[in-house]
């Protein structure tokens, strides 16, 4: 396939920005579309072009660590899937495809297609845990639990922290990734001596990081690589109102 | 040099317990005046990280990713084993012991391996108490499933995305000591070496690698928890950035480098599909436990099927080949996976592979899904049929899937004693890039509980008696043994950013690649392995002169990154190759073809090979020296591994 690509190229946060025009000719429909940004960066640095710059890791849907706003979707036109597991095939010969990084005031852009997503480090390092130490723990099986309602935990914890929920929302929005952490404790019955402080301390650090209000648009639900349910949304809700209004705890 | 590997005395059964008691401890007053530096934030590096901080000691903890969630530990699909005994189906912490051993193939040390299954069992309960959703049955209580060749049902999972819930535990973990301020974290940094005071590790030199910025760190102690280095074959499952770079500079400052040789070809794995190819992806190995390895059973048949004349569906029951069950009668398909891996190639060799190269067999589900329903196979696997689905574009629900062996784990690593310590004083290493516990074949579902039990069970313990001895004296990065490391780093980097030839970095790594899976992959000879070494050697001296690396220090460089770990990567090579050529046997996953039983399995040779090989690195371009240190069976008697 030969294609032509419109990349967002900044050289660092502080470059304006702009779109540069590729040819990415001779493409396999079998490449991974990371492996077709590889044979371009291959041919730039070839000719002493800096190549795209681009965040990625484990090429295989599970690190978050690609992002790309693929023809205006994050991870691309497919559902459920990450920019990694994105294939050729699924674009068409002599296709345009224009690729921008995430936009939002709180991913600011580091170089090219690659953003700062530390703010949801900072919101999981709020509260996002249970606080147990190593060691003295019971048995594992001191604790059973319905299979119903760990299965459900664990499909809040598939989320994989890639931010394509905020690049999807027009407001910006953290509350699908956020919401996850919280309802995958709060479900659990490990959860449930921090949950009314885990969920006011991690939505107060979620607004503190400048990411817009959810007003319930479900972009990032339908754009979710891990199908991450808005549901989780209103559990966190359901939480942070009842932790506000009857359960209110002292946070630091 | 005498390598010293601090096994305890007494029965093995009461090694750990009374090394602990008799290990030094830290006064509590006196841990916050410690500073211990973590590279790392795997499984390993994140619980170690967490655990220390647990404990009052200050932490600096470092990883190249944009978070420390992103380790490659994230991937591992199939599961953690522990010896619970949960299913009452005989296990016991004898048996997972016994299991390791003779699954390493008798290549590791007894009392290492039985520490492991000692403290597994305590790992599962550590991760359930931290919100690990683990699978469960409908009473509520742990599920558990038989993993890669075990006989015994001992691994707990969740479902096929265990190492991503392992390691969001233990970074759950991690987070809160952020939180608390007891560890700094550092995002996006590589570190580029280790820092010696009077022969001691006090300290690294990292990139910022958004920056550029070359930074001293200095501490009490480093752990290195770096992962693995399969990427020296360019295709690995490993993750693109996954390298030896951190253990490869400690190795030239003086770790003695253990089992370099030992690699893990994991038998699953999506095949090949042109040039292009990035890296690898495991097809975890769980799908052995339902799914048939088979092959046509003739030359002509499978010639058909490559063509795309003849489908798999249309071959008779009577013309495959289930070659591992054939062969195998009583473990069939889920014999280990250097046996699985090495018959694969068997038939590929024979012109019996299936795929356009020929380079694949079939991993088959059509029985299970008539046995237990679409529905059971899909809450088993769902998520692995649906990524093999994704990246082949074929429907393992209908035909079957098409596999390959690829490079997947690295036995060999740093050499460290019982206490986890290098041969540098002061300098760790945990998990998958220490050499430790798995011999010459790791089994499955066994790596996440070594990083596990390393970080949160054993490294609390051996490195207070380290810190305790030597002292809460404050450690500073103004010592000229900084100033020195941090200019050796900066005369590399300015030596790689000079270079302005015709090939990309990308080029050299493929091509070590490409010798180090001809000539030193499945298996082994003398002939290939000595062209190997100078073929490497060629390599290097043309990267030197040849490479063309872009950019300056001072910005984010992707190409800059590259050229350090490939610099690495090729010398690292040439020491596995040396390694491959010395142990003129074979073990596990080493396969030398001058040392084979008539009916071509693995033949050890026991009485010229007991030990394991830690390579003493002599100065660049000088071959390293090796050191042996003989592996003493006290408990388990060495017999030929068979699995018929
Ligand atoms: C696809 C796949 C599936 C697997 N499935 C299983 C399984 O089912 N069961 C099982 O037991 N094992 C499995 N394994 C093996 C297991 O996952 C790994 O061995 C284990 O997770 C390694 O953990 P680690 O903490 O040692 O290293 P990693 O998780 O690889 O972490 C390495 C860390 O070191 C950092 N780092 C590396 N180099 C540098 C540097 N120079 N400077 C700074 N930081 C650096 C990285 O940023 C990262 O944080 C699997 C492996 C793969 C690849
Ligand atoms: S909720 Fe979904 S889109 Fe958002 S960070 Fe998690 S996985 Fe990514
Ligand atoms: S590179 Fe890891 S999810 Fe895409």
């Amino acid at each position: 396939m030969n294609l032509t690509l419109k990349v967002w190229r900044q050289k660092n946060a502080n470059d304006k920005g702009g779109f540069v025009t590729y040819k990415a000719d001779s493409i396999s429909q079998d490449m991974s579309f990371l492996e077709m940004l590889d044979v371009v960066n291959e041919g730039l640095t070839k000719k002493g072009e800096d190549p795209i710059h681009f965040d990625h890791d484990c090429r295989e849907g599970i690190c978050g660590m690609c992002s790309l706003y693929i023809n205006g979707r994050p991870h691309g036109p497919k559902r459920a899937i990450t920019t990694c597991q994105l294939h050729m095939r699924s674009f068409k010969d002599g296709e345009t495809i224009t690729i921008e990084p995430w936009r939002a005031t709180a991913f600011p852009v580091i170089k090219d297609l690659a953003v700062d997503r530390s703010a949801f480090d900072r919101i999981q390092q709020a509260g996002g845990y249970v606080s147990v130490n190593t060691g003295g723990i019971p048995d594992a099986n001191e604790i059973p639990i319905p299979k119903t309602i760990a299965d459900e935990a664990f499909n809040s914890a598939t989320c994989i922290q890639c931010g394509a929920c905020v690049a999807a929302c027009k407001n910006a929005s953290a509350s699908l990734f956020v919401s996850a952490k919280i309802s995958q404790l709060a479900l659990l019955p490990q959860g449930q001596p921090e949950r009314y402080r885990r969920v006011q301390a991690m939505v107060a650090q979620m607004d503190a990081e400048g990411f817009g209000s959810c007003t319930n648009t479900g972009a990032c639900e339908i754009e979710c690589p891990k199908e991450i349910s808005l549901t989780n949304i209103n559990r966190m809700r359901r939480d942070y109102f009842n932790a506000k209004f009857f359960k209110e705890e002292e946070i630091d | 040099m005498i390598l010293d590997s601090k096994i305890p005395e007494g029965p093995l059964a009461e090694k750990w317990s009374k090394h602990k008691f008799n290990l030094k401890l830290v006064n509590p007053a006196n841990k916050r005046k410690y500073t211990v530096i973590v590279i790392g934030t795997g499984l390993a590096g994140a619980s170690a990280a967490a655990s220390l901080a647990e404990l009052g000691y200050n932490v600096k903890a470092f990883c190249f990713q944009d978070s420390p969630r992103r380790a490659h530990s994230i991937a591992a699909q199939g599961g953690v084993n522990a010896a619970k005994n949960y299913r009452n189906d005989g296990d016991s912490v004898y048996r997972l012991f016994y299991d390791t051993i003779k699954g390493g193939d008798y290549r590791a040390r007894e009392a290492n391996v039985y520490r492991l299954a000692e403290v597994s069992v305590d790992i599962i309960d550590q991760c359930v108490a931290q919100g690990v959703p683990f699978a469960r049955e409908y009473g509520g209580l742990l599920d558990n499933r038989s993993f890669g060749g075990a006989q015994v049902s001992r691994t707990f999972y969740a479902r096929g995305q265990t190492g991503q819930q392992l390691l969001l535990g233990a970074y759950s973990a991690l987070n809160r000591q952020i939180n608390e301020g007891k560890v700094k974290m550092y995002n996006r940094h590589e570190m580029l070496d280790i820092v010696k005071v009077d022969g001691k590790a006090q300290g690294v030199i990292t990139r910022n690698l958004i920056t550029g910025e070359i930074e001293s760190h200095a501490g009490h102690a480093v752990l290195l928890c770096t992962g693995g280095y399969g990427n020296v074959f360019y295709l690995s499952t490993n993750a693109m950035g996954s390298n030896t770079t951190a253990i490869w500079r400690a190795h030239k400052k003086g770790a003695f480098f253990g089992n370099p040789c030992y690699t893990q070809i994991h038998p699953t794995c999506i095949p090949v599909s042109g040039d292009h190819q990035s890296k690898l992806t495991l097809m975890s190995e769980s799908l052995r436990n339902d799914g048939r390895v088979w092959v046509p059973k003739t030359r002509e048949m499978a010639e058909k099927v490559r063509k795309g004349q003849l489908k798999a569906a249309d071959i008779k029951e009577e013309d495959r080949d289930y070659f591992l069950e054939r062969k195998y009668p009583s473990f069939g398909n889920l014999v280990p996976r250097d046996v699985a891996s090495r018959n694969a190639k068997e038939a590929f060799d024979d012109g019996r592979g299936v795929g356009s190269s020929g380079k694949a067999v079939y991993l088959d589900f059509a029985d299970a899904i008539k046995r237990l329903g679409k529905h059971a196979v899909e809450a088993k696997y769902g998520n692995l049929f649906d990524m093999y689905y994704q990246i082949t574009d074929e429907n393992p629900y209908e035909m079957p899937m098409r596999i390959y062996p690829a490079v997947h784990y690295t036995m060999g690593g740093l050499w460290v004693d019982y206490n986890l310590q290098t041969t540098v004083p002061g300098l760790y290493a945990l998990g998958e890039c220490n050499f430790s516990d798995h011999g010459a074949n790791r089994l499955g579902a066994s790596a996440l509980m070594q990083g596990l039990a390393d970080g949160y069970f054993v490294i609390p313990y051996t490195l207070g008696d380290y810190l305790a001895t030597i002292g809460p004296k404050p450690v500073d990065d103004k010592h000229p043994a900084f100033a020195e490391a941090k200019k050796g780093v900066e005369e590399t980097v300015n030596k790689l950013l000079a270079l302005n030839g015709t090939k990309t970095v990308d080029e050299y790594h493929r091509e070590l690649g490409n010798i180090m899976w001809e000539y030193c992959g499945m298996a082994r000879n003398e002939a290939g392995l000595t062209k190997a070494i100078g073929l490497i050697q060629e390599l290097k001296a043309d990267f030197w002169k040849n490479a063309k690396v872009l950019g300056v220090n001072e910005e984010f460089n992707m190409s800059l990154e590259k050229a350090h770990r490939v610099i690495d990567f090729i010398e690292l090579g040439e020491l596995m190759v040396r390694d491959a050529l010395n142990r003129a046997e074979s073990c596990g996953g080493h396969f030398r073809e001058e040392s084979q039983t008539e009916e071509g399995e693995a033949k050890r040779n026991d009485d010229e090979f007991a030990y394991v090989a830690a390579w003493e690195y002599k100065g660049d371009n000088v071959p390293q020296e090796l050191h042996k240190e003989h592996l003493v069976y006290e408990n388990v008697k060495l017999t030929q591994r068979s699995y018929k």
